[in-house]
């Protein structure tokens, strides 16, 4: 399968990166050649088996329901959690305005 | 002074133990050394030499009073930065995370200080851990100290670890932590002539470590030698409740068990590894390799791994798939840097951040990941790629029936020139094809230097082991370590 400009700006959009139309004509190209190398996937006959999803066989653990039992993963750190915020304002993450 | 930045990992804590040298002289000597070289090698993105320095004095005070010292102490490392340090900027080498001080330390790293390990700083990478060669930070290529043999053209110090790498050849740090997500720990150590290894993966925790792609990113050390990769290993890994995937299992004492007498192991050789058109030094260095290997004991086996070639499209889809999913979180809402166009919207607003925040090896990731996850392409693609690597996973575990390690090339050549590849993205992807089989199924894998190739430049040998088995994968190592003899360094030209 190939890309071509309109399905490269799709993804782009997509993926929430904008992106210039002379960004895309050079990324056309690239992506094909990287997926055109990908195909070779398709020769392998993978009747009957599973996809991976855990490499190293572990068991899933759940936390205890306790609040805060970690304080590097509990709550009450409001001002920790804004401190990186380009746009902190009266204990909020700042984003521009969404609804008219 | 300076004869103390050739001092590694054992030889700095036993120095600092026994009162040779205090743990405040090692990390002034290393922080001069670094300070020197900066300018021409870019290996570190920020440097912390009074972190360095408190840490030593904390270790010298320990000492005086008597109290017992930890795994690391008195040694001081570079830390790469990809690992979140509570108050010191963190930026996976991309603008996007400019500004960014994390209010929190990772796991692993706190687990290096509370060993007694002092930071030296932060090191340059490839940008969010995406790159064979270190040439997409957005903080500047690394350079590496080493140089073809009557050339003074750059080297890449190999990726994404390529701070690191630099940082430890030059001897600007006697160790530095990595991350591999498909060699980014192995390929850096073979370009530049020391020794890393990525564990089992679950063996460090991932918590505070910037994530590419979270099925395959492991930590590990790199450093000059097997030992001090096995000291510094020790001080890293451990069970962490903050990492769903964290192995709940007791940390080995690698170093204690160390052992170079191979009688009564087996050494699988993998066919599928000897590649038409193989570099000539590579196949030289491999076949001594096995002639080491031999000489320390072990039985050679030919195995096959059949679906080896198939590993790098698998891996070429599954860590962007995965990166696209874990690079979402940058919207400039959060942290970080934001773009904000006069009069845009919440949309545009992202958009516009995250153009001009990742740079184009990021955006090239991204973008395939998104289309090999998008509808009517998933299966084909993705479900298709964890498929062959089960079929990877399986090939190794047939091998390990009959074979307890496995011996391989860690990269088809030796380093390659700045410049040399950064046009041509599968050119560039090819690096790593002796390395992402063994991310792919999750094992422990090492490079260990063997010798020079024709240019002068580094070579490096492979060896993966079962899960679990680091320590088999170590004492091979240092079987070969010990028979390599590698002595050889950059000469000092910065």
């Amino acid at each position: 399968m190939s890309v071509d400009t309109a399905t490269v700006a799709k993804i782009a959009s997509l993926a929430r990166i904008k992106i210039t139309d002379a960004e895309l004509s050079a990324m056309v190209p690239e992506l094909n050649g990287i997926l055109a190398w990908i195909e070779q996937l398709g020769e392998v006959d993978v009747t009957g088996i599973e996809p991976m999803t855990a490499v190293i066989p572990n068991h899933q653990r759940l936390r205890d329901d306790v609040v805060g039992a970690d304080p590097l993963t509990g709550g009450g750190i409001r001002d920790a959690v804004l401190a990186n915020a380009p746009a902190a304002q009266h204990g909020f993450f700042g984003v521009p305005k969404v609804i008219e | 002074m300076s004869e103390l930045t050739d001092l590694g990992v054992a030889a700095i804590r036993d120095g600092v133990a026994g009162g040779s040298f205090t743990a405040t002289e090692v990390a002034s000597a290393f922080n001069t050394a670094i300070a020197a070289a900066q300018e021409a090698l870019n290996a570190f993105i920020v440097t912390t030499p009074e972190a360095a320095l408190e840490a030593a004095a904390r270790v010298d005070a320990d000492r005086a009073a008597g109290k017992p010292l930890g795994k690391m102490a008195g040694v001081p490392i570079g830390m790469k930065d990809l690992f979140a340090t509570k108050g010191t900027a963190t930026t996976a080498a991309s603008h996007i995370l400019e500004g960014f001080v994390p209010p929190y330390e990772s796991t692993v790293s706190q687990k290096l200080w509370d060993a007694g390990a002092g930071m030296l700083g932060k090191l340059n990478l490839d940008q969010f851990a995406m790159g064979s060669s270190n040439e997409t930070s957005a903080f500047g290529n690394v350079i590496s100290p080493w140089r073809r043999t009557g050339d003074t053209a750059p080297i890449a110090p190999g990726g994404s670890s390529g701070g690191s790498s630099a940082a430890v050849s030059a001897r600007l740090a006697p160790a530095a932590t990595g991350t591999d997500t498909g060699g980014s720990i192995r390929q850096p150590a073979a370009f530049t002539g020391i020794a890393g290894i990525k564990p089992t993966y679950g063996r460090c925790s991932r918590w505070g470590i910037v994530a590419f792609a979270s099925s395959l990113d492991q930590a590990g050390p790199m450093a000059r030698d097997v030992r001090d990769c096995a000291i510094m290993l020790e001080a890293m890994a451990g069970f962490d409740a903050k990492d769903s995937t964290s192995l709940d299992l007791p940390v080995p004492a690698w170093e204690a068990a160390l052992s170079g007498d191979l009688r009564g192991k087996k050494v699988g050789i993998p066919r599928e590894y000897r590649m038409d058109g193989m570099d000539a030094d590579v196949a030289h260095s491999w076949d001594q390799g096995i002639a080491w290997l031999k000489d320390a004991g072990a039985e050679i086996i030919d195995i096959t791994l059949p679906h080896t070639k198939y590993a790098l499209p698998a891996y070429y889809i599954i860590a962007p798939a995965e990166a696209s999913s874990n690079l979402a979180r940058y919207d400039g809402v959060r942290f970080g840097l934001r773009d904000l166009p006069e009069g845009a919207g919440l949309q545009d607003m992202y958009a516009a951040t995250r153009a001009a925040g990742f740079g184009a090896e990021v955006k090239r990731r991204i973008l395939i990941g998104t289309y090999v996850l998008s509808a009517g392409f998933y299966d084909a693609y993705y479900t298709q790629a964890q498929k062959v690597r089960t079929l990877i996973s399986r090939d190794f575990n047939q091998a390990f029936q009959t074979v307890d390690v496995i011996l391989a090339p860690t990269a088809p050549t030796a380093a390659f020139g700045l410049g040399e590849m950064v046009s041509d993205p599968l050119a560039m992807y090819l690096n790593d094809v002796f390395a992402v089989p063994a991310s792919l199924a999750g094992l422990p894998a090492m490079s260990v230097p063997a010798g020079l190739g024709r240019e002068g430049l580094p070579l490096g040998l492979q060896l993966i082991g079962r899960p679990f088995d680091e320590q088999g994968v170590l004492d091979a190592g240092l079987a070969i370590e010990v028979r390599a003899g590698f002595k050889a360094r950059p000469a000092k030209w910065w």
